[in-house]
């Protein structure tokens, strides 16, 4: 850091950048200066005044300017009369604190005693008991007794839901507003407010639904006494019974570190996730998960889950012991040559990737990536975003891309993080605003933090992306804001690009993906920390998935399956998906659920989630990330990979399975070039990171866990390794002509995993057709009727929602909600549905 | 639902460019409109401003004039603060509640009339005081209820006394809607004074003449002004803000001046933007006060159309300066000045923390210079005067003339403008004495953040150096004068009910401690009080004045702190009611 300054604190001097506050200050000396209100990531506002500390400063002579010196050679110091809040001051040269002293105690000890006077004290049934704030402080810094009245406390609504996923304690509530502030400076969703005033004054919500934000899980993490509960964990479990498992969060590609705590269910006797927690990592998720992280998680434990193996005997799917179904596998696979084609879902860890893989290409079999429907991941490992980013890194010397997708729907952290870097609301020294450039055929929120936002028409994604590029070097475009959006390209030192696919088919995805590596390549923003290119994936481990050496399945199943006599689909439902296999195949599904593709299989074999087993997934910054095993496995379920060893020993490829996960990624790190080097235990590393958010506290960050288990690593691209990656040609095409549909990507679909989470059921998106009002009334439906949208021959039912937002002759349909499953921009019609007779 | 008519419409459509500082003039409008702002309503000022809904809800709530609630667009306010109380205020809002078959907070059963008893109306000189919508009433009693309610009272209106009038040189007598009449009184002669003479110039005269901030804070005027003239920053985002928002229980000072001199404000302004380089000019009133509203923007009006704001001002180039009126909306913690940037830019009255100080980061976060009304005027009067002649009167320490705010139960309450050096048996005598031939029990000075004193202690010299070497805080300058009729419990019972009403939530010290302040309070004034009663008012006092955020907590408990140290025998749990 350019500019440091040294303060004393109790005595003990800290050397701090500049701007820092004085409580960060003191607690990277271990002294924790308690605070509510406060909190590391957003920008101090003072309330709680429990951080209150005696502040002075040396006293300058008015004539010399200079420092009057006590007799021993250290400066005089000007006490302040009045105490200071340790959260709103920031340091200065010469600054000294008072931590300790009986005036900075007794302030506390009366602060903590108001609050308790109007606290209820219902700490033995409040979800917060042992990890909270108030009662922590309380016991550190508080009185013994209180002066008040116990039965003179305010009594106000104890269970107010704000919404399906948060409940309000108005009792427990201190008013600190760090939960309106979080979803204000840092959510982008400012839907909590303050109503009324003085001792009246509450929390309140104001959208529709209550609480309309995907981060309304952090509040209850960050607020400090137990107000705020979710209703997925509230009256769940106490803190102290609860084990800790590190863990990583699959469901997008943000790769977000989170905690699992398990406790064993009293009446089952089963070990339950009680509650998934963030888990720091500064570079990743920092201390926050969105609501799909922490609430979808019930798939894991669900009682649908398959437990045992099952082979098709005399059509029926009938239980069948391991080594019958391993063997008969073999059998099948053997006898099917080199005629076997392997289907590897994209939320498959590395290790079960890699050794399906080499089980399956071992054969002389190919394999694909599923659904396999987006390109780039060849150009992640080029010109990837650098090894050694950090989004929050981005400021004023940064341009941020955003083009064919919804960021937030898609991956809500790395909209948060973009957001911040855009708007800098949170807690930052440095306060420099990165450029937002959103590219997309129709509004979306990021826009409304954009500085240049462009609209194309599907199909001229590409296109837009070449005429960007043209700018950036000089040129003037026809569009006025692409020329200026170039113009700030061409004067930043970072470019990054968040390439997405939306209503791209597999090859216009390659094109675009190809066009934004060569805009990073001829502006020189690639192999350099916090330039290049973030995939925004769809699937949680698409990465990994490139990265293993799976290809894409880019088309129809039944293009790549073809005529094979033997496949296998691993966490795949092709035929779900709206996909086909061929009838006279002998079909193999690892799954963890009953699919559509499993009803037809000939053997099922139970495999074990997540939370079951260890493994790593690569996100799409490329941190390569472990997970850990939480509760026991599910029945006999087993991890993907070793069921795929297994099959390696009978078919004769390998002598014996590998003892373990770890063997298998260090196999993998031998031979996957990118990942050389790696091994579980460089994974599992930690450093120190800030803000620091445990010590004796405990309530600084809220409950986000400290990083312990590891904060993985982002592997190098091969420009970060010095190579020079090429920008290659690449031609684009024009506008669609006519009524095209295409898939939006909502965070709250309707998948096999999400649907195990019933608390979201609410809020699960619908199947809505969105239209224009010209092209709704061109079609001659309206808003609110139902309609049957026919796309690529499938046909499905959807209710018109007609909004300005959506570009004419377009019909926008939620991706994994309603019964179409399509990818592109594909021709659409639109028929209403006649009106049932005597309705 | 129904709520949509074309005029609130357009009037969105006008403002919706200039975003969220225009949304407290927006639910003035919804008020004026329709009564109260409905969920539909502010839905579409949230759309229209790019206010997120849930703040326009929390700003809505936070101001006491502005409701959820179907509310009727006559609402009577009878003020219920000790001036008003100790001169029959509750039996006037019985007569009310009687005449209109309603309780106070209700509307009436056809929707027309909503009645509420409300915090100090600023007009304690006319004691018990009430507006019915926008016209103001004083001096009323069961008996003039039904005149009031037919709308048959004359409005109040208050005369200036002292000597030498320089602060309210024109009050009472000029014309205040007129441009003309002001010019004929000598009016803008001292700004065409000023322009003659370099910034740098005037500000030493101001230095000279102990002109400090007469909002109670007392801050050197010279002094702020020179940090905002020196600021970092351009003249176009350097702000003068007035602070009319003149809400501290007695104090009515700056309504004589809005109401019956109001371009002497605006002279009084444009001299300051002079003097510091600001282009951007204005004036934040109290929503009780919408005479002086009117009149101001009258003012305001009359004085753009002639020149005297806008561009090239008195001909001079680049200086160019301009005023935009906001009007409050009943929250007292907006005369705090942060409180006030931040009711400004269209949020709820939370003071912010200090620093940075207003002098580089007041509204929108830029250079201001935010000044009590008298205080502009003064230093006006200071430049129309003469430094030698302002000098001459006053002590050293505290020269000059001051405005004070004499009320209760003396002969003749009003504003008295004296020299410095008076006592404060000067000033009771001025205003005739304790009216009615009764004795004096108590004198409220300061305001409801004040202290009291007692007979014993009329000798005091009202100068800065005097009262604060008898700890008796000057504040807005208000006289408040309780005679031996007066239960001083249910005085301070009021006073704790103020704060409780008035404290804003943002910090805990403030929001718990008014509240348990007003239950003892209540306690000692109604009920059986508690053993500890005595020893935990101490103890709250002690608390909020250490640790509270802004001078509302601080101060919250100083004028009851005092009486108990005065009386101590009033507040013993033995005392009988």
């Amino acid at each position: 850091m350019a500019n440091e300054i040294t303060i004393k604190i109790d005595g003990n001097a800290v050397t701090v950048p500049a701007g820092t506050i004085v409580v960060d200050a003191a607690k990277r000396i271990g002294n924790d200066v308690p605070v509510f209100c406060y909190h590391p990531k957003m920008e101090p506002v003072g309330m709680c005044r429990v951080c209150l500390v005696e502040m002075g400063m040396p006293r300058v002579d008015r004539e010399t300017r200079q420092p009057v010196l006590k007799a021993d050679g250290t400066p005089e110091i000007d006490w302040m009369p009045k105490l200071v809040t340790g959260c709103t001051e920031r340091v200065r040269p010469g600054m000294e604190i008072r931590t300790n002293s009986e005036k900075v105690k007794t302030a506390r000890q009366e602060i903590l005693e108001f609050l308790l006077t109007s606290h209820p004290l219902d700490c033995p049934i409040c979800d917060k008991g042992g990890e909270c704030p108030l009662q922590n402080l309380t016991i550190q810094h508080g009185p013994g007794n209180s002066r008040f009245l116990v039965n003179e406390k305010f009594h106000l609504d104890k269970h107010v839901p704000l919404g399906d996923l948060i409940y309000l304690d108005r009792e427990r509530c201190i008013q600190c507003a760090r939960c309106i502030r979080f979803q204000e400076d840092l959510a982008d969703d400012p839907v909590l407010g303050f109503d009324e005033r003085g001792r009246a004054t509450q929390i309140v919500t104001f959208s529709e639904p209550g609480f309309d934000s995907y981060f309304s899980g952090n509040t209850t993490d960050i607020c400090p006494v137990g107000a705020l509960t979710t209703a997925d964990f509230r009256f769940g479990a106490r803190a102290w019974e609860m084990q800790n498992s590190a863990s990583i969060c699959n469901a997008c590609p943000v790769g977000c570190n989170t905690h699992l705590n398990t406790r064993r269910d009293g009446l089952s006797g089963n070990f339950a996730i009680k509650r998934v927690m963030p888990r720091q990592n500064e570079q990743v998720n920092e201390l926050w998960i969105c609501d799909k992280g922490r609430f979808g998680h019930h798939f894991a434990t669900s009682p649908d889950r398959l437990s045992v193996p099952q082979i098709r005997k005399k059509g029926q799917l009938v239980q069948a012991t391991w080594d019958e179904a391993l063997s008969l596998i073999a059998e099948k696979m053997q006898a099917a040559g080199s005629s076997i084609a392997g289907i590897a879902g994209e939320r498959l860890a590395n290790e079960d990737l890699f050794t399906f893989r080499k089980l399956i290409e071992g054969q002389g079999g190919k394999i694909a990536a599923f659904p396999g429907e987006m390109a780039g991941g060849d150009w992640v490992q080029q010109v990837g975003i650098a090894a050694g980013s950090n989004l929050s890194e981005l400021g004023g010397d940064s341009v941020i891309v955003v083009v064919a997708n919804d960021l937030e729907e898609s991956a809500p952290i790395w909209w948060m993080r973009v957001h911040q870097a855009v708007e800098k609301k949170g807690a930052t020294l440095d306060k420099s605003k990165a450029s937002l450039i959103v590219l997309n055929a129709r509004p979306t929120k990021a826009e409304g933090s954009a500085n240049y936002a462009i609209h194309y028409a599907y199909g001229e994604e590409t296109a837009t992306v070449q005429a960007l590029l043209r700018a950036a070097q000089g040129n003037s475009v026809e569009n006025e804001t692409l020329t200026a959006a170039g113009k700030a390209i061409a004067n930043a030192k970072n470019l990054v690009v968040f390439l997405g696919n939306e209503g791209l088919d597999y090859a216009d995805s390659a094109a675009l993906a190809q066009a934004c590596a060569n805009l990073l390549i001829e502006t020189g923003h690639v192999g350099k920390p916090n330039n290049g290119l973030i995939a925004v994936w769809n699937k949680g481990n698409t990465q990994g998935a490139w990265d293993m050496g799976l290809r894409p399945l880019a088309g129809t199943t039944a293009n790549f399956v073809g005529k094979s006599k033997f496949i296998w689909t691993a966490a795949a439902d092709p035929i779900g998906d709206k996909q086909t296999l061929p009838e006279d195949t002998f079909l193999v599904v690892s799954e963890l659920f009953e699919t559509a593709t499993s009803r037809r299989a000939d053997v099922v074999l139970p495999v074990q989630s997540f939370a079951e087993r260890e493994g790593t997934y690569t996100s799409g910054e490329r941190r390569v990330q472990r997970f850990y095993p939480a509760v026991p496995a599910r029945g006999e379920s087993r991890p993907d990979w070793l069921i795929f060893s297994h099959v390696q020993v009978r078919v004769g490829q390998i002598d014996k399975a590998p003892v373990s996960t770890s063997v298998v990624f260090s196999q993998m790190s031998k031979e996957i070039s990118l990942y050389n080097g790696l091994n579980y235990r460089a994974l599992a590393q930690t450093q120190e990171q800030f803000p620091q958010i445990m010590g004796e506290d405990k309530y600084y960050g809220g409950t986000a866990f400290e990083n312990s288990a590891g904060l993985g690593v982002q592997v190098r691209t091969s420009a970060d390794l010095g190579q020079k990656p090429a920008s290659r040609s690449v031609s684009s095409r024009s506008a669609i002509d006519g009524l095209t549909a295409v898939l939006t990507q909502k965070l709250y679909d309707r998948g096999t995993l999400l649907m195990r989470s019933y608390l979201l059921h609410p809020r699960l998106a619908l199947p809505v057709a969105h239209l224009h009002a010209e092209t709704a009334a061109m079609l001659g439906v309206a808003d609110g009727e139902d309609v049957q949208v026919q796309v690529a021959g499938q046909k499905g039912k959807y209710t018109v929602c007609v909004s300005e937002d959506t570009p004419q002759n377009v019909v926008l349909l939620p991706n994994s909600v309603g019964a179409l499953n399509f990818v592109g921009a594909q021709p659409a019609e639109v028929v209403k549905i006649a009106e049932t007779v005597g309705a | 639902m129904s709520q949509t008519p074309e005029p609130f419409a357009t009037y969105l459509d006008e403002i919706s460019h200039r975003g969220r500082t225009m949304l407290l003039p927006a639910l003035h409008k919804a008020t004026e409109l329709y009564g109260w702002v409905s969920q539909d309503v502010q839905e579409q000022i949230s759309r229209a401003l790019r206010v997120p809904a849930a703040e326009v809800h929390g700003v809505v709530e936070f101001y006491s004039m502005f409701y959820q609630q179907p509310t009727a667009k006559r609402v009577i306010r009878v003020c219920e603060d000790p001036a008003c109380s100790a001169g029959g205020a509750s039996a006037v809002l019985h007569e009310l509640e009687a005449q209109l078959s309603i309780q106070v907070g209700e509307t009436t059963a056809d929707g027309s009339v909503t009645l509420e008893a409300v915090t100090c109306l600023g007009m304690c000189e006319h004691a018990p005081c009430a507006l019915d919508a926008n016209k103001p009433a004083g001096m009323l009693d069961p008996q003039s209820v039904s005149a009031f309610l037919a709308g048959e009272l004359p409005e109040p209106v208050g005369m200036p006394y002292g000597n030498p009038l320089w602060i309210l040189q024109r009050v009472g007598k000029v014309d205040p809607t007129s441009l003309a009449d002001y010019l004929a009184m000598g009016g803008y002669q001292g700004l065409q004074k000023a322009i003659a003479q370099t910034p740098e110039a005037l500000l030493e005269q101001l230095d000279a003449s102990g002109v400090l901030g007469r909002g109670g804070a007392q801050f050197p005027t010279g002094r702020k002004w020179r940090m905002v003239r020196q600021a970092a920053g351009t003249p176009q985002n350097k702000h003068v803000v007035v602070n009319a928002d003149e809400s501290e229980p007695g104090t009515f000072k700056d309504r004589y001046l809005l109401e019956e001199d109001p371009f002497a404000l605006i002279e009084a302004t444009t001299l300051a933007s002079y003097v510091i380089g600001a282009q951007q000019g204005w004036i934040f009133v109290r929503g009780e006060y919408p005479r002086a509203v009117a009149r101001l923007q009258n003012a305001i009006d009359q004085a753009r159309a002639a020149g005297w704001l806008g561009k090239n001002i008195l001909g001079q180039k680049g200086f160019d300066f301009d005023i935009e009126l906001r009007v409050g909306a009943g929250a007292y913690i907006c005369g705090e000045e942060t409180a006030l940037f931040e009711a400004i830019e269209g949020k709820r009255g939370f003071p912010r923390i200090k620093p940075p100080f207003p002098v580089t980061h007041g509204l929108f976060h830029q250079p201001t210079a935010i000044n009590n009304v008298e205080t502009l005027v003064a230093a006006l009067a200071v430049i129309n005067v003469g430094l030698d002649a302002w000098k001459a009167v006053g002590t050293e320490k505290s020269p000059g003339t001051k405005l004070f705010c004499v009320s209760g139960h003396v002969a003749k309450p009003g504003v008295y403008e004296l020299p410095f050096a008076s006592t404060l048996a000067d000033l009771l005598a001025l205003a005739g004495g304790v009216a009615n031939g009764r004795q004096l029990q108590a004198v409220l000075m300061g305001g409801a953040a004040g202290a009291f004193v007692a007979p014993h202690q009329l000798d005091l010299r009202l100068t800065y150096e005097d009262t604060r070497a008898a700890n008796v805080p000057l504040g807005s300058g208000v006289v408040m004068v309780f005679d031996d009729s007066v239960d001083l419990r249910q005085v301070l019972y009021e006073l704790a009910r103020f704060f409780k009403h008035e404290s804003c939530g943002k910090c805990f010290p403030c929001q718990l401690g008014s509240q348990r302040q007003y239950e003892i309070l209540d306690r000692l004034a109604h009920h059986t009080p508690y053993t500890q009663d005595l020893q935990t008012l101490g103890n709250i006092g002690y608390t909020m004045t250490k640790t509270s955020l802004c001078g509302l907590g601080q101060t919250a408990t100083s004028a009851i702190s005092s009486a108990v140290r005065l009386w101590p025998h009033l507040l013993n749990e033995n005392a009988t009611h």
